[in-house]
Order: structure tokens, then C-alpha cells, then sequence
């Protein structure tokens, strides 16, 4: 895309057409590595790693450490495995961006294809949180969550998370841009708001749909803050939070390639989730913001 | 903007709209009012006695040194996370604007960061830099530097700052990249004629035009290293070495969870409230101004 957009006077009139090939491999470099360590890290011995400088060449313990981080976890996570709190993080990850993009879908539906009254305050509502990330009002949310009894439950994982106009805003933007046609065109056949919106607003939003759910998921993912507040029990650990507690006090006694292991799980998701979408991803984040 | 053809009925939009404004005023409005409340009564740990203290919650903490310190290590954080994450971001984007072969590959891979957890992150840069085994942490040490981040203030927050702002090259190159491929060819052509060379059409033409993405990524980036970087600082120096690292929203978690100080804790959201709405309302201000004039 970039390559055919360049005139070809400006392409090959370049003396020194290498220099960003040299800045850009410097650049992936300096993203790599240190994915690369935790990655070589993760298939050598605790021994091999407190040795320095540790090697830069990959034992061969890989697939002995991750099953042991899948499977039993360390002491530190008192035999709770990873895999569990990888289920845990996916329940969380999906419940946010499915849960997000249900929410918003007919909320923006509501607020552009219809009139009614307290429209302008429904409006406002929804899209004053866009203001406030789920950190600043972080205990009096927990405080809710107790209340409502969601501490150490997938709602009470997901819900605060899902309470974010971003999704609605985007959907209200797009609704915009559908024609007034197609929608006269689809009453006169007799179509009602409702039969409009699930054969025709929503199919036309799948671009959309799939960009949000890539952000969401690797949003839900990611999180930390929350997690940390709304769970206690270890089985509703998150990986992201387990990984915290393997590391304890981040000495010697650490095991550090089982932490080293279980980074590389914490990562493998949305990094497949962003490479396997990257088109609609790229979009939906872009052009939102523009 | 509205739209001409519209559907009649109340009943249908109040259904759609129920699931979204009960979320949002249950998880969001509620708590977010909680706060305002919260801030100005004073509460005992067990929650038992409340009562109303007007703004002493906000005068103790504006007179603490230690929340003064905090705000400075915010900003100096924010702003050294900011600039470090935009000029790597412009510098790789235009690098990409001008390679004509394996323009994707260098596009997939430098995006990578995004998708990491900045918990996993700090956890990443934290192996890298420890002093005794890490590989650039005992690197630095054999050459002579006495390197320990766990010690000495300074270094736990240069550590930070890498780890924050490598995770955000990605974004701020892919929105870089994408201003850059909007910049009319004809433009940098017409300057090329007049013999301008490519030193002069960056700074010239390409530079005052990527402005507004400029100011745009500035803003998120600020607020990234503000609200999304506790994860990194908890992971990596538990705000410390003696609150070397301690940005806001770690001491609003540290003074409400562990400290369970509530009345302080929410004053200190309120700030931050305060901080959020003020980049934002900024951050419309220049986006409104922009499409008047261009």
C-alpha cells in the first residue's frame, strides 16, 4: 500500500534507499528483544538464567517449562495453573468485547434512528464515561461490585469494564453514514426498525463489529487494575494477575523461567487475535479516532 | 449530524437503550457520583461513621508532600513516556512511508507491542534490567555503571519509562503512518521541483501537516502513561525505590486498597477526574479548530 502510493521519481531517484531498512530492522529490534529473551528464557533451566550474562541460544526445556506453567503453575500460585487463569482470562476477554458490542449496538440503533423523548440526556449519559477510564472511580466501583455481590464472578470481571461509550460512539457514527435512501427504500417494503435493524444495520456494521472486537478483546485481556481489586479466590485468577503473584519479591528464588513461560502465554492470545484480524483492526483504530 | 429518515415509536428505543444506560449508570454514573461524595465525608476503615468534611480531604492531601512529589513524577513520567513513544513512532512511521518492499512485515511486527498487557510489560523489562542476572542489567554493571533500578529512584523511573513507551511505539507509528499516506504526493512533489531536498520537505511540509496526529497521539499518550501504566509500575518497582515511582493512580489504589484511607482515595479520584476531563476537553478543542480550518 505504502510501496505503490510513492511516485516513482521520489522511489528511485533515493541515494541511500537502505537507510530505512537499517532504521526500520534497528526498530525490530528494539521491539523483538525483549520478547526474544522471555522467550529463550522460558526454554532454559532457573540455573542457566541466574548465570550472567544468560545466553542468548535456546535451551531445550521449552515445552517441559510451559507444561509445567500450564499445568501446576509455581509455588508462589500454590499449584494453580496457568491454563486455568488463561480460561479465565479468555471467559473475561470475550465477555468484555461480546458483552460491549451487544450493549452498544442498540443503544446507538436507538439514539440515531429514533426520536423520543430525553434522547439528548440518554446521549449524554452514555457518552460522559468516555471521559473517565474505569481506574479514577476505582473504589467507589469495587464498592458496587460488593455490593451487588460480583466480587470473584465473571459479572464482576466484565461489567465494569463494559460500562465505556467508545464502542456506542463508533456504531452512532457509522449509523450516520447509512443512507437515508436504503432506509426509506426498506420501510416502503414494509420493513420495521426492528426487522431494519438485524437484517440491515447490523449486517452492514461487520467491518466495524470486527474491528471493536480485536480492541475489546485485547483490552479485556490486558487488564490489570481491575482484575486485582474484584478477584481473591485463586480460581478466578486472570494469567495477567497470576504472573504478578509468580514473581513475588522478583529475587533469585523467583522461577524466573516459569515466569518467562507463562509471559509468552500471557501474549500468545491477543498477538494471534491482532495478527489473524489486522486489516479490520488497523481500520477500526484509525478511523474512530480521526 | 442527524439523520432525515427515522423510525416512530417509544417503546423500541427504550428497550434497546435498557441494557446500555443501566450499565453505564450502575458501573459508571453511581460510582463516579460515589466519589464526588466520598470526597468530602470522612470515613472510618469499617465504613461503621461517616460524616461531612467539606475539602479537608482535598487541603490534607494538597498539603502532602509525598501526593505533590506524586503529581511531579506523573507528569514527568507522562510527558518522558510521551515523547520518547512519539519520536520513536514518527521516526519508524516515515522510515515506512519511504521503503517500498516489506512496507506489511515491518508494519505487523512493530505493532506487536500493542497487543502486550503492560503488566506483561514491566514483567519483560523488569527480566531485561535486573541487576544481578538481567542481560542488560548485568551488562550495565560490567561496564562499569553502578546499576541497581531497585535501589536508586532515578533508574526505577528510567526503567518504567522504557517499558510504557515501548508499548506504545506501536500505536503511535501505525497513526503516524496513516497521516503520513494522507499527505498529498503532489505537495512534496511540487516542493521536490523547486529543489527543495528531503530535509527540508520534512520539516517544511510533512511535520506542520502531521500536527494535529501529533497533538492527537500526545494527548492519548498521556493518558495512557497516567491510567494504563499501573500494571508496569507495580510490576516493576512497586512505585518504589521510597516513592521514586509512585505516579497518581498508584497511590489512589495504594491509598484506598491498602492504606483503606476512602474519604483521601476519592478526593485523589476527583483530581484525576479533573486532570482526564481537562486533556480531553483540550484534545476536542484542537480537533474542533482543526476541521474549521483545513
Amino acid at each position: 500500500m505504502t510501496a505503490e502510493a510513492l511516485p516513482a521519481e521520489m522511489a528511485g531517484s533515493d541515494r541511500g534507499a537502505w537507510i530505512p531498512h537499517v532504521v526500520l530492522v534497528a526498530g525490530l529490534a528494539l521491539v523483538l528483544f525483549p520478547v526474544y529473551v522471555a522467550f529463550v528464557a522460558s526454554s532454559l533451566t532457573l540455573r542457566d538464567i541466574l548465570d550472567a550474562p544468560m545466553t542468548l541460544v535456546p535451551g531445550p526445556h521449552l515445552f517441559a517449562n510451559l507444561r509445567a506453567a500450564l499445568a501446576e503453575g509455581t509455588v508462589a500460585t500454590s499449584g494453580q495453573g496457568v491454563g486455568a487463569m488463561m480460561a479465565n482470562s479468555l471467559v473475561m476477554a470475550l465477555a468484555v468485547a461480546i458483552g460491549k458490542i451487544a450493549i452498544s449496538l442498540p443503544s446507538a440503533y436507538a439514539v440515531v434512528f429514533f426520536r423520543f423523548p430525553l434522547r439528548r440526556l440518554c446521549f449524554w449519559l452514555i457518552f460522559v464515561t468516555l471521559m473517565l477510564p474505569v481506574e479514577v472511580r476505582i473504589i467507589p466501583t469495587y464498592q458496587v461490585a460488593a455490593d451487588l455481590r460480583l466480587i470473584d464472578s465473571y459479572a464482576g470481571l466484565a461489567l465494569p469494564l463494559i460500562a465505556s461509550a467508545t464502542a456506542t460512539l463508533l456504531f452512532r457514527q457509522f449509523f450516520l453514514t447509512i443512507p437515508d435512501e436504503i432506509v426509506e427504500a426498506a420501510k416502503l417494503d414494509g420493513a420495521g426498525p426492528w426487522r431494519f435493524f438485524i437484517r440491515i444495520a447490523i449486517p452492514l456494521s461487520r467491518t466495524n463489529i470486527a474491528a471493536l472486537f480485536v480492541i475489546l478483546f485485547i483490552y479485556g485481556w490486558n487488564q490489570y487494575l481491575w482484575p486485582l481489586l474484584v478477584t481473591n479466590s485463586p480460581a478466578m485468577t486472570t494469567i495477567v494477575i497470576g504472573i504478578r503473584q509468580m514473581i513475588g519479591n522478583g529475587d533469585a528464588q523467583t522461577a524466573w523461567q516459569l515466569v518467562m513461560a507463562t509471559a509468552l502465554l500471557a501474549m500468545l492470545p491477543p498477538i494471534a487475535v491482532v495478527l489473524a484480524m489486522q486489516r479490520w483492526f488497523v481500520a477500526g483504530l484509525i478511523e474512530p479516532e480521526k | 449530524m442527524e439523520r432525515r429518515a427515522i423510525f416512530a415509536g417509544r417503546l423500541l428505543p427504550a428497550l434497546l437503550l435498557t441494557p446500555q444506560l443501566t450499565v453505564t449508570i450502575v458501573f459508571f454514573i453511581w460510582p463516579a457520583a460515589q466519589a464526588l461524595l466520598q470526597s468530602v465525608r470522612r470515613e472510618d476503615a469499617f465504613g461503621l461513621s461517616r460524616h461531612f468534611v467539606g475539602l479537608d480531604n482535598f487541603a490534607a492531601i494538597l498539603a502532602d508532600p509525598f501526593y505533590l512529589a506524586s503529581v511531579e513524577i506523573s507528569f514527568v513520567f507522562g510527558f518522558a513516556v510521551a515523547v520518547l513513544a512519539l519520536a520513536l513512532g514518527l521516526l519508524f512511521a516515515v522510515m515506512a512511508d519511504r521503503v517500498v518492499r516489506g512496507a506489511t512485515f515491518y508494519k505487523t511486527v512493530l505493532l506487536m507491542p500493542y497487543a502486550i498487557a503492560p503488566a506483561i510489560a514491566g514483567v519483560l523489562w523488569l527480566f531485561l534490567f535486573n541487576p544481578s542476572f538481567g542481560i542488560v542489567g548485568s551488562a550495565l554493571r560490567r561496564i562499569g555503571i553502578d546499576w541497581n533500578f531497585l535501589l536508586d529512584g532515578r533508574q526505577a523511573l528510567l526503567v518504567v519509562t522504557l517499558a510504557a513507551a515501548w508499548k506504545q511505539i506501536g500505536y503511535n507509528f501505525l497513526f503516524f503512518l496513516a497521516g503520513l499516506q494522507a499527505i498529498p504526493k503532489s505537495l512534496l512533489e511540487a516542493a521536490a521541483l523547486d529543489g527543495a531536498g528531503r530535509r527540508r520537505r520534512f520539516w517544511r511540509i510533512t511535520f506542520p501537516l502531521l500536527a494535529p496526529t501529533s497533538f492527537f497521539l500526545l494527548v492519548v499518550n498521556i493518558v495512557y502513561a497516567f491510567f494504563d501504566t499501573f500494571g508496569i509500575i507495580q510490576n516493576v518497582t512497586g512505585g518504589g525505590p521510597d516513592k521514586a515511582t509512585e505516579i497518581l493512580v498508584f497511590r489512589v489504589w495504594y491509598d484506598g486498597v491498602v492504606g483503606l484511607d476512602i474519604g483521601g482515595s476519592a478526593a485523589q479520584s476527583v483530581i484525576l477526574m479533573a486532570i482526564v476531563i481537562a486533556l480531553t476537553a483540550a484534545q476536542f478543542r484542537f480537533v474542533e479548530r482543526r476541521v474549521h480550518y483545513t
